[in-house]
Parts: C-alpha cells; structure tokens; sequence
C-alpha cells in the first residue's frame, strides 16, 4: 500500500516536472514565434536574409561600406532565423513526445479518455496559450505538410505490419465498405444537405449542389489515423478491427475520385453523365493504379535487399525510402497514395524479412512505430491548433444537420451493406459487428486536410465547410471515442486473442489450407482455396527464387515460422531470464522421455558423459564465467563497422546444414541418466530443449530440486571439426532455483551480468556466442570431447 | 439446369437433405460430380480420386483420399475402411465442410466443431486407437512437408517432437519422468486447437449453382 503511495507520489512529482518542462518549452515556442515575425519583415527588407549575411561577409574584405561604424566585435550573438525553422519543427516533436510521455504517467487517465482526444486538447491549450500571447497562430495543418510529411509513415506501419491472411480472407467485405459505403455516405450526406440548405429559413441558398456533394465526399471518408488511434486501445477482435481498418486504408481512391471529380466540375456547375463515367474508370485507374505502383516500388524493395548481406547496416533505409517513393509517385500521378504504400509495405515484406538481418527487422519496426507515432501525436496537436487559428464561420443549421446525417449515413449504409455482404460470406457478420463496424467510423485529419485544399474563390463557403469538418471530428473523436470502450464492454464483444501461436496451430493451420484446397479439387469447383493455393505454387517457384537471397527461397512455410518461433522463444527467455517475471507457461515438467516411446539404452560403447562434483562444477563456472565475461567486454566497443560484421547472420545456411549434422551426431549419443539435468533419453536435438524450455523454463528449476540441487554441465561430444556445435545444456546460476540464471545469450547487445549466461541447446540460431569464434581458448575448452575422470581432478578445466 | 435431376429423386434427396443438412441444388451438384468422378457408375474408388489433377500437387492427398474411405466418417460408428464408397457416403463425408448456420447456440457450435474436429482426428489417427501418437504425428508433419525435400526430414521429426511436447506440456502439466504419454486423445485434441476457429475455418462454399462444367476436370477413363 504505502508503496504505491510512494510510487504516486512520484509519479505526481514527475508529472510536476513535466509540467514544468512542457510549461518552458510552451513559452519558448510562442516567444520564439514571436520573435519569427520580426526577422521576417526585416530580412524581406533587406532583399532575404541570406543577402542579409552575405552583406556582413562582405565587408570584412574588400572595401568599406560608406556608412559603416565600426562596433566591438561580436563575441556572442543571436541568429535565430538562421536555424528558425528546424528548431521550431523540433520543438513541435519535442512537445508531441513529452505530451505522449506525461499522459502515460497518469494511468487513470488514460484509461478513461483516449489519447487522441487528449491530443486535441493540448492542441487547443497550445493555440490558445499562442493567441492569448498576441502572436498569430502558425498554420500548421498545411496540406503540404500533412499529406506529404505526417501522413506516410502512419500509412506506411499500418501497411508493412498488416495482417494479409485476415485481409484477404476479407477482401470482399472490405471492398464493399470502403467503395459502396463511401459513395452512399457521400451522396446520402451530400444530396440531403443540398436539400437542407434549400430550404428557406437557414439563409444557405447560396450553397450549391456540387459544393455540397463535394462536402458530402470528404466528410463521409472514414479516417484511418484516427481509426487506428481508437481502437488500438479497445483491443476488438482481428475481423472487426480489419474490417473498419481496411475501409479506412481503402476509401481513399474513392474519396481522392470523388473529391477531384467535384472540385473540377464545381466551377462549370453540373456533371454530365460521361463526367460520371469518366469518374467511374478514374476510379478504376486511381486504384489499380496506386496498387501497381506500390507492388512495383515493393519488389524493386524486394530485390535490392536480396544483395545487402555485406552492408547490413543500411537495409532498412531501403525499406523506408522506397516505399515513400512509392507514396510520392503515386501522387505525382494523383492515383491514391495510401493504397501504393499499402501495396509497397504488404509486397515488400515477406521477402525482405527473410533477407534482413533480425537486427535490421527489428530496426525497421522500431522506426517505423516510433515515426508512425508522433506523426500520429502531431495530427492531433496541430488539429487542435488548426481549430483555435480559425477561421470559423460557425452555422448551426449546417453543423447540426452534418453531424447528424452523418451518424445517420452511416448506420443505415452499414446495415444495408451487411444485409447484401452477408448473403456471401461464410460467417457472417452479426448485430453486434455492425454496430461496432458503424460506430467506429471516425472522421479524423484527411478531412480536415482535404477541406484546407479548396479554393477560396470557388468556395466561398469554405470557412463553413470547415467548421462543420472540425465539427464532425471532434464530435467523432470525442464522442464516439470515448464511449466506444465502455460499449465494447458492454456489449460483450469478442476482444482480441492474445495466445501466442503455437507450433500445433501453425501445422494444422497449414494442413487445413492443403485439406479444404484438397476437397475443393474433389468437388470439382475452383474455390478461393484453389486459388489460394496456386497463387502460393507460383510464389514458390517463381518468385522467391528472384527475390530472396541465397538458399533461404527453399524453406517451407512451417520450418520458417518454426525457426522463427524458436528464436522469438530463445530471445523471450533472455529477456525474461534475467528478471523476476517469469513466462506464464503452464508449470509443466514433461519432457521429452515422456513422449519418447521407451527404447532400450543402446550399448555404452560412447564415452561416459562426465558427471562433476559440486566443487568442480563450481570452478567450471567460474573459468566459464570469466572467459564470457571477456569476450563481452571485447565485443563492447564496437563501431559502425563492426556491427556489420556478423558472422552469424550470414552463416544461416551453413548453420541448417551443421545443425543437420549434429542432429544425426546426436543420435549417437543416447546416454543420459534421468538425474542429470536435462531429462530425456537423448541429449534431444536442440530443437526439442529449446521447445521444452518454451513451454516451460520452470521445468529446469523444479527438476533441479529433485536431483539434489547438484547443477551438471553437459558437454557433447562434438567431434573436433565442427567447433561450434557445442551442446552445452544447463547451467544454473547459485542465486537460486527460482527466477534467475536461465537465459540464453543474445549477440552482444546484452550488457546485463546475469550471472552465468548458458545456452540450453548448443546451437542457438543468433544465440550462439560470438565469443564462439572470437575467443580460441574458450572454443578449445568447449569443444573440448570431455575429459576422463582422472584428467578431471587435477587440471584446470581450460587448457 | 441441376434441378431437373433433383426432381426426379425428390424423395432420396430429401432423405440425404436432412441427413447432412445439404440444400437440394448443392446435393444435385454433388451428384453430378460424383457421378463424374465414378465415371457414371454407383460407387466410387480411391482410383477415381487419385485420377483428379489437381490434387496431385497436394501434400496430403493419400490422407484426404483415405478420409472419404474411412468409415469412421461415416457417421455409423463404423470401423475400419472400404473399398468403394456410395453418393450418400461421399455426401456425409463432404457435409463435414459445411458452414455452420448463421444462428446457433453455442452448443451447437461446439457440436458442430467437435464434429470437424473429430475428422481432422481420425485423419491423423490412422491406426484407430483412440490416440494420436508420437509416429502418427511425425507422419503427419512429413507428409505436410514432403514436398521440400531432403531438408524436410530431419526437421519434420523436430517439428513433431517439439508439437507433442506441447500438447503434453499443456495437457497433462506435471509428469514423472519415468511416465509415459501415450499420444494425444481426442480431448486434448479439442484443448490445443480450440484457439483455431474451427467452425469457421475449416468450410468450403458449396455451390448452388451449377458450375462444374466450367472446371477442367480433365479424368481419364476408369480403365
């Protein structure tokens, strides 16, 4: 109890901090705003700035300005407009990241409210604070700026991180949402409000049909940044979230259709029918279009990762710039950019995964997130901001009735379309899905931003629009946002399964795709599986030979994922290992001799496998502590350079291969008491320690304790020739049985002394000790075939 | 169009209508396509299916071919396989990919996953002894690997092994050393795959539209 006074205690105190940081930065920014506006006027007086500093180069040479006098040379001086703009961009994410910092400290919060609301707020506090200081508020929402800058990289995690099997499996559902629903919304918001506007008492008269119906487009588009930001929170289940998610990323060739459709032909005041069809194939072209453009930007992606094995360090640039090339070719052509990143991201990743290094992966995803959020941070800042700089020509009538149609639009186009989707689909779509699948169509910053883009000219009712949009958004972020958790709950709607794929799930996840494709054939029609299927033959054969390096292209789906599970598992233990939290496995302690069938101990014509005392294997501990601690001091001043330098990386294939051998090495070496620590009646392949330990790193420990607490080290008999294949199985660390000593050594990013680091099964993919190759005299000792007993008492262990 | 058929064996339709829940056009599409693949005659062997193209790129095709001859999906509790299989047979067989109606409590959802459940089971199950054992498995994950190779050996075992340590492993928690796990039942069948939706996953969309003269079915005759 009192220490979670203490710990809010704190947490208040560094929220005070914060304040207190965030309050200075608040004050410089509009002081620094200020002083903006006056360097401006003055350098635009002296012809631009950088005239401005040429002038005072040029005095210190040649000849003598007329009326110059000569001043004390300048010892410290303040050039603000020389670093202006940087330094207020700067400040910008600066105040985005603290904000995103401080609202984390305070849980209850956060809770309640989600944090794109609390973003608008700050954007609000902020525009105020900068008006209430006399300066005039910067126009940040600039459309250049939004769709150019903050917009790709939120586009862009959702597009490499999307979920492709859920999004297939949903395609048509999706389709259906974003380009039927977008266009009714459009014409159902637009066409209405035209009729409003009609009518007498509201003084719109003057708002024409095209305007409206150009209005009626932006506002109806479902906005992915906000969608994502809301329900990234909620926790939904995959199919729902991927239902209003893919709309989001979809309706954007429609809306981009839509609204330069309506934008062109407001000025000439009517649409003919070929205008209509012309929109009808610039539809058509604008998404196929960007789709083809970003699958083209993908596989260039895809192919040129094929040859970065020896420059590691620059690979996932490749990722982020082609792909925002992708983006801006696409709105070179004014075909949807969103859907080209979408296609660049989904095409590109699978083979540039299995090209990268892991640490490159993780480089990318790193990036990728931490861009995606303050991008994500900044939107809702600078809405709430643009919402304060104005101007606002505020209607009721038109509001209202926006907000309203609105709501409506969407719930009848929802049901309507679920009523025809669900005549199609194999599971179907109940109440409860639609509801959520309407309520969570929120409008966010494209809107906004497309509303900024119109001519003032041709739209003089442009002020209105946007307040209306701004209307729409805040009631949709606020409104729907806040209640739509409390409604999830309440209505009991199936949250996302957080299990972790399991290795049974993936196999029969596999054998199902080849049954259904099987039964498919049998009953004779060509399914979605039998295409499914083919599509994945043509991948295999064609595809991944061009785009995948090295001899990787060949390994089937489930040894991927296996190996790749494997490893994720390795890395967990690492992680977890070292600390107090264990994995929550089920505390199960079966093992391989369990499942084993019983097989008679073959004949002991192998060495025996050494059997140390306490005492020894305490000394062993020791030297091996020691000689690991070395090689991790070694390894730590690495530069640039040197990371590159993995040998491991690139040691892949030859890695499969040797753990083939080994696997069959291992079969000679059958002996195994069930008292030494690792159970079982082989020194089971790698494979089978490393899976024992995923389900349960508690098995060590428990089984431990029923072998007297006496730690054994078991050291294969490698042959001599292959000197990393060292088995080097449990190692216990004396803090004690429970939490710590079991870990697995990760490259040599891993500066915490965890005691003894060991490897549970010798051949660790990236696991393996760079120490392995690095240190000579540890590699002899590991490699060491084992020592008679006799050796054993009088040498120390490493040679 | 099919329905010309159907009317003709109303009542036989009706029968097998209510039997395995299919509607009147797909059991006449069925029909027609048996009678394809049996080149016209009343029972079906496991040549025919072998003949069908396009499953001759399928890993597991000796499996599925062996579940539409296995008995024990015959829904008879019968045991055992044949040698031949009748339309109604074929029929019961199939009706295990059909979706689950759009309104179901929620036992007869589990009642219908059990059911797709149980065929996967008997599908590993070869040798019908109520338990998935360490070589049927290994069996299974071979054959879902065979196609890549000689590199798909070894890990095959590795990938078998690894899966039944975790069934074990989540089934029966702690065990002996010296204890033995059989192999997987049917239960804990039911307990690692119930984060699969089975229900609805493993469907196929039965038509109600004849389509099938558009595919190429391309068999060669019975002899």
């Amino acid at each position: 109890m009192s220490v979670r006074v203490a710990l809010h205690s704190r947490s208040f105190l560094e929220r005070g901090l914060l304040l207190l940081v965030i309050l200075i930065f608040l004050e410089g920014t509009v002081l620094t705003l200020g002083a903006a506006s006056s360097p401006d006027i003055s350098a635009q007086d002296n012809t631009g700035g950088h005239d401005h500093l040429d002038d005072h180069r040029g005095i210190a040479g040649s000849h003598v300005h007329p009326n110059y006098t000569k001043k004390a040379f300048p010892v410290l001086s303040l050039d603000y407009h020389h670093i202006q703009v940087p330094f207020e961009i700067s400040l910008w994410v600066l105040l985005a990241s603290l904000m995103k910092l401080g609202f984390h400290l305070i849980p209850q919060l956060s809770s309640i409210v989600p944090e794109s609301c609390l973003l608008i707020v700050v954007g609000l506090l902020v525009g105020g604070l900068i008006k209430l200081a006399g300066e005039e508020v910067p126009p940040v929402l600039d459309s250049n700026l939004f769709f150019l800058c903050l917009l790709p990289p939120i586009i862009l995690d959702a597009g490499y991180f999307l979920p492709i099997r859920p999004f297939m499996e949903n395609i048509g559902t999706i389709l259906m949402f974003a380009v039927v629903g977008t266009l009714w919304n459009a014409f159902f918001v637009g066409g209405l409000l035209y009729a409003v506007c009609q009518i007498e008492g509201t003084y719109l008269s003057q708002v024409e049909l095209l305007p409206c119906l150009l209005f009626g487009s932006i506002i109806s588009a479902v906005d992915p940044v906000a969608v994502l930001a809301v329900f990234e929170e909620i926790h939904i289940n995959e199919l729902l979230h991927i239902l209003v998610f893919g709309e989001s990323l979809l309706n954007d060739a429609v809306t981009v259709v839509l609204y330069h459709l309506f934008e062109e032909y407001s000025g000439a005041g009517e649409v003919t029918p070929m205008d209509v069809v012309l929109g009808v194939i610039c539809f058509l072209i604008v998404s196929l279009g960007g789709i083809a453009v970003g699958a083209i930007y993908g596989i260039l992606a895809a192919f040129t990762s094929r040859f970065t094995s020896h420059t590691r360090v620059i690979e996932p640039l490749f990722v982020f710039v082609y792909s925002y090339m992708a983006y801006l070719s696409a709105e070179m052509f004014h075909l949807s950019g969103i859907m080209a990143l979408i296609a660049c991201g989904a095409v590109m990743r699978p083979y540039v995964e299995a090209n990268i290094s892991h640490k490159s992966h993780t480089t990318v995803k790193y990036f990728l997130k931490m861009w995606s959020s303050v991008s994500e941070t900044l939107i809702f800042i600078f809405l709430g901001v643009a919402t304060v700089a104005g101007p606002h020509a505020w209607n009721w009538t038109f509001v209202s009735v926006t907000v309203i149609l609105c709501l409506v639009s969407r719930v009848i186009g929802v049901v309507g379309l679920t009523f025809i989707i669900n005549k199609f689909r194999i599971v179907k779509l109940t109440t409860k899905d639609q509801f959520i699948v309407a309520y969570g169509g929120l409008r966010g910053a494209i809107a906004f931003s497309l509303g900024y883009l119109l001519d003032k000219n041709l739209f003089p009712m442009r002020t209105m629009f946007l307040t209306a949009i701004i209307t729409e958004i805040f009631f949709t972020v606020f409104v729907q946002g806040m209640t739509i958790k409390p409604l999830v709950d309440l209505l009991a709607v199936k949250k996302k399964q957080e299990a972790k794929r399991s290795i049974n799930e993936e196999i029969h996840t596999q054998f199902l795709d080849h049954l259904l494709t099987g039964i498919e054939d049998i009953c004779g029609h060509y399914g979605h599986h039998h295409w499914k299927d083919k599509l994945n033959r043509f991948n295999k054969k064609y595809i991944k030979k061009c785009l995948i390096a090295g001899e990787r292209y060949k390994e089937p789906q489930l040894i991927a994922f296996y190996h790749k599970m494997e490893f994720k598992q390795a890395i967990e233990l690492v992680e977890s290992g070292g600390g107090v939290k264990l994995p929550s496995a089920v505390p199960s302690q079966v093992s391989m001799q369990n499942i084993q069938p019983k097989k008679l101990p073959p004949p002991v014509a192998e060495r025996a496998l050494p059997q140390f005392t306490k005492g020894r294997e305490e000394e062993i501990r020791k030297i091996l502590r020691s000689n690991l601690q070395k090689t991790r001091q070694r390894l730590r001043s690495y530069n640039r350079h040197t990371l590159v330098a993995d040998p491991f990386e690139d040691g892949w294939n030859d890695f499969i291969l040797k753990k083939q051998r080994l696997i069959e090495l291992e079969k000679k070496v059958r002996l195994m008491s069930n008292y030494l620590t690792v159970p079982g009646a082989t020194p089971d392949s790698p494979t089978m320690c490393r899976a024992r330990l995923a389900s349960d790193p508690n098995a060590f420990y428990n089984i431990k304790a029923s072998s007297d607490g006496v730690p054994t080290i078991q050291v294969d008999l490698a042959s001599p020739q292959s000197p990393d294949s060292v088995n080097m199985l449990n190692e216990f660390s004396k803090r004690g049985a429970t939490g710590q000593g079991l870990g697995q050594r990760e490259g040599a990013d891993r500066d915490e002394d965890q005691g003894l680091m060991m490897k549970p099964a010798g051949k660790g993919e990236k696991g393996e000790e760079e120490g392995g190759n690095k240190n000579p005299g540890l590699m002899r000792c590991l490699s060491d075939p084992g020592p008679s007993n006799e050796d054993e008492e009088d040498e120390p262990f490493l040679p | 169009m099919g329905t010309l058929q159907s009317l003709s064996d109303e009542p036989e339709y009706r029968e097998l209508a209510e039997k395995t829940g299919f509607s009147f056009e797909q059991i006449g599409i069925l029909h027609k396509r048996f009678k394809q693949l049996s080149h016209n005659e009343n029972t079906l062997r496991r040549a025919d299916l072998d003949t069908i193209p396009d499953l001759a790129c399928n890993p597991i095709r000796t499996q599925i071919i062996e579940a539409f001859f296995d008995k024990r999906n015959f829904h008879q509790n019968g045991d055992g396989t044949v040698e031949e299989i009748s339309f109604e047979e074929f029929l019961v067989v199939m009706s295990h990919f059909r979706p689950p109606a759009l309104n179901m409590t929620e036992e007869q959802r589990e009642k219908v996953r059990r059911e797709k459940l149980r065929f996967l089971f008997n599908m590993h199950n070869t040798d019908n002894d109520g338990t998935i054992t360490l070589e049927e498995y290994r069996h299974v994950v071979e054959e879902l690997l065979s196609r890549s190779g000689a590199l798909g050996k070894e890990t095959a075992k590795g990938i078998a092994d690894a899966a039944m340590l975790e069934v074990a492993s989540i089934s029966m928690g702690h065990m002996e050393p010296d204890e033995f796990y059989e192999g997987i039942t049917f239960e804990h069948f039911l307990k690692i795959l119930k984060d699969i939706e089975i229900e609805t996953r493993m469907n196929i969309r039965f038509l109600n539209m004849d389509t099938t003269t558009l595919c190429n079915t391309g068999l060669p005759s019975r002899e």
